[in-house]
């Protein structure tokens, strides 16, 4: 019996049957990941029109892009924001989604679903408001600003995490380091977080990438000498078509295929 | 022997309120933990929300008004933004949820050896900033782009079309954005579908397709309903990808919100439209939370 006769499933269909659904489900797979991929060739064209395939090949974007000191600032500012959010808002979400989860309190689900709001309410409204409100307190275009907003946008999705990671561990090995006498941060510190250490790993690099990859509010709170790499090339794209987009989009991919495969390789060892 | 009773009895009434004052302090302390994360989405969120939600209130005049919500009634160019806002939310879903649906039904029956390696097509462009993803669009639908280029040598129609710049460009870049929040929930639903479900429908004489309809799909319909549910949800309120492959043609809630504050610089009128979107945003969850339960699919992220 082929591999194209076998029963597929529990009713008898065999793969011959729903071989419609692979190819359906190869072009949608295609259709995913061709457009992600597809700035890789187009960055190390020579030419200023991005044909495809290139005719010549060249490095030219790449220097133009590390040679030019407006988008060398937006990265290190980009770098050093995505850097700063990570170490505030990792700590920050684990701290909160631990109390709400072992504290049992009533007002426990209420302050959870208060947490969540920036999933909630629409980016371009956090944007807008924080606009504003940086605008009375100063901290437009500010590093510390960025942080802020940033981290707001982060912490709801290191909570998620963390909940979820907390819900498969069992919190009874953490009374029991604690009626053998260790007190709730040690415990905490010395079997709660061992067992948790992947999602929050996997959190941490999330934080990051929310952070750099972050768009709307970027344009509206951060200028001057503290604009993001996200923010200068919105204003790029907008204008015209520069291939230095493709080369700063290829290391992005790069970057954001380096961190998924962590995750996934992360994920592998845990199960 | 009475006395003695009664003293343990009191010594335990007090040791409960002890035990149970501890217990309060301690539950005190424990979401105290959580107040800098408060703070945080308190200052960025909640506040300039609130503000804002106040501002949309205060006329040109300084006054109290219902102004800039009374010119969302009158003016047409409002009811196009709401039209074309809908329209491109409406439409983006229904496209994800024609490709997501076989998609994630596919990821959700391959052998679980294969299964990481697929869920990576899902996954990458999730984990890719949509800027960049935007940005491929805009180069492969541009009038001398690979998909126009393709079509002609392949014969589907003769001279460049107009792909990008326009609603098409929009929809098949949303689209693409959208589709992994769709499949991602929709996939954990599927796994949650015991396979015995199926082998008992087919055993009872049900044709596969039939017990498709009436067994597994009525299964699957929360977490199609969640993800659907985001998708639309948050194309309500998306800016970058309209802007640009719209090009100024595809003018949505949150494109507008930008171009009154860059030309007018009307805090009122912005805040008002803000408003509505968040109001229409909430009222959409509230709405599908009655009418369908959801577990922790709907935030179920990555």
């Amino acid at each position: 019996m082929s591999w194209w006769t076998q029963p597929a499933t529990q009713t008898q269909i065999t793969h011959g049957d729903r071989f419609w659904l692979y190819v359906t489900a190869a072009i949608i797979m295609l259709l995913l990941v061709i457009p992600t991929f597809i700035v890789v060739p187009m960055s190390f064209s020579d030419s200023q029109y991005l044909a495809f395939p290139p005719e010549t090949w060249s490095v030219r974007w790449y220097e133009e892009y590390f040679g030019s000191r407006k988008w060398m600032r937006a990265t290190v500012t980009s770098v050093k924001i995505g850097t700063l959010t990570t170490l505030v808002a990792t700590p920050l979400g684990t701290m909160a989604a631990y109390a709400l989860f072992v504290s049992g309190h009533r007002a426990a689900r209420a302050i959870f679903m208060l947490l969540i709001t920036p999933m909630i309410v629409p980016v371009i409204l956090i944007a807008i408001g924080a606009f504003y409100a940086f605008g009375r307190m100063g901290l437009n275009n500010s590093i510390t600003g960025l942080v802020l907003a940033h981290t707001a946008m982060a912490t709801p999705l290191v909570m998620i995490l963390i909940t979820a990671a907390l819900r498969s561990y069992d919190l009874n090995q953490e009374r029991v380091a604690r009626s053998l006498g260790a007190s709730r941060v040690k415990a905490f510190f010395m079997v709660t977080l061992p067992q948790i250490k992947f999602s929050v790993v996997t959190a941490a690099l999330l934080s990051f990438l929310t952070s750099f990859d972050e768009v709307i509010i970027s344009i509206f709170i951060s200028g001057g000498s503290n604009a993001t790499l996200t923010k200068h090339m919105f204003a790029a794209l907008r204008d015209f078509i520069d291939p230095t987009i493709a080369a700063i989009s290829t290391i992005m991919v790069a970057v954001s295929t380096v961190l998924l495969l962590t995750t996934q390789f992360i994920g592998s060892k845990k199960s | 022997m009475t006395q003695t009773a009664s003293t343990t009895g009191q010594a335990q009434a007090l040791n409960e309120v002890a035990l149970a004052g501890q217990e309060r302090r301690e539950q005190w302390t424990l979401l105290g933990l959580s107040t800098p994360a408060i703070l945080v989405i308190a200052i960025v969120v909640l506040v300039p929300v609130g503000w804002l939600f106040y501002l949309s209130f205060v006329g040109s005049d300084g006054e109290f008004s219902l102004e800039h919500y009374k010119k969302m009634i009158e003016y047409k160019s409002y009811a196009r933004v709401f039209m074309t806002t809908f329209q491109v939310s409406l439409l983006t879903t229904l496209i994800c949820i024609l490709l997501g649906y076989p998609l994630a039904y596919f990821l959700a029956h391959l052998p679980g050896r294969w299964t990481g390696l697929f869920m990576l097509a899902v996954l990458l462009p999730f984990w890719t900033s949509l800027l960049v993803r935007t940005y491929a669009w805009l180069v492969l639908l541009q009038r001398k782009g690979l998909l126009n280029d393709l079509a002609m040598q392949i014969g589907l129609w003769d001279s460049p079309i107009k792909l990008v710049h326009n609603m098409t460009g929009t929809l098949i870049g949303m689209a693409h954005i959208m589709l992994p929040f769709l499949v991602l929930p929709l996939y954990g639903a599927m796994k949650k579908i015991e396979p015995d479900m199926m082998h008992a429908a087919s055993n009872l004489g049900a044709s596969p397709i039939r017990s498709f309809w009436n067994v597994y799909f009525p299964l699957s319909v929360s977490g199609l309903v969640a993800g659907a549910l985001i998708v639309f949800v948050l194309c309500l309120g998306f800016y970058v990808t309209p802007a640009v492959l719209g090009g100024g043609r595809v003018v949505m809630v949150a494109t507008q919100i930008t171009a009154i504050l860059e030309y007018r610089f009307d805090w009122g009128a912005a805040s008002a439209l803000g408003v509505v979107l968040l109001i229409a945003t909430i009222g959409v969850l509230y709405l599908a939370g009655r009418f369908f339960k959801f577990d922790s699919a709907l935030f179920g992220k990555g």
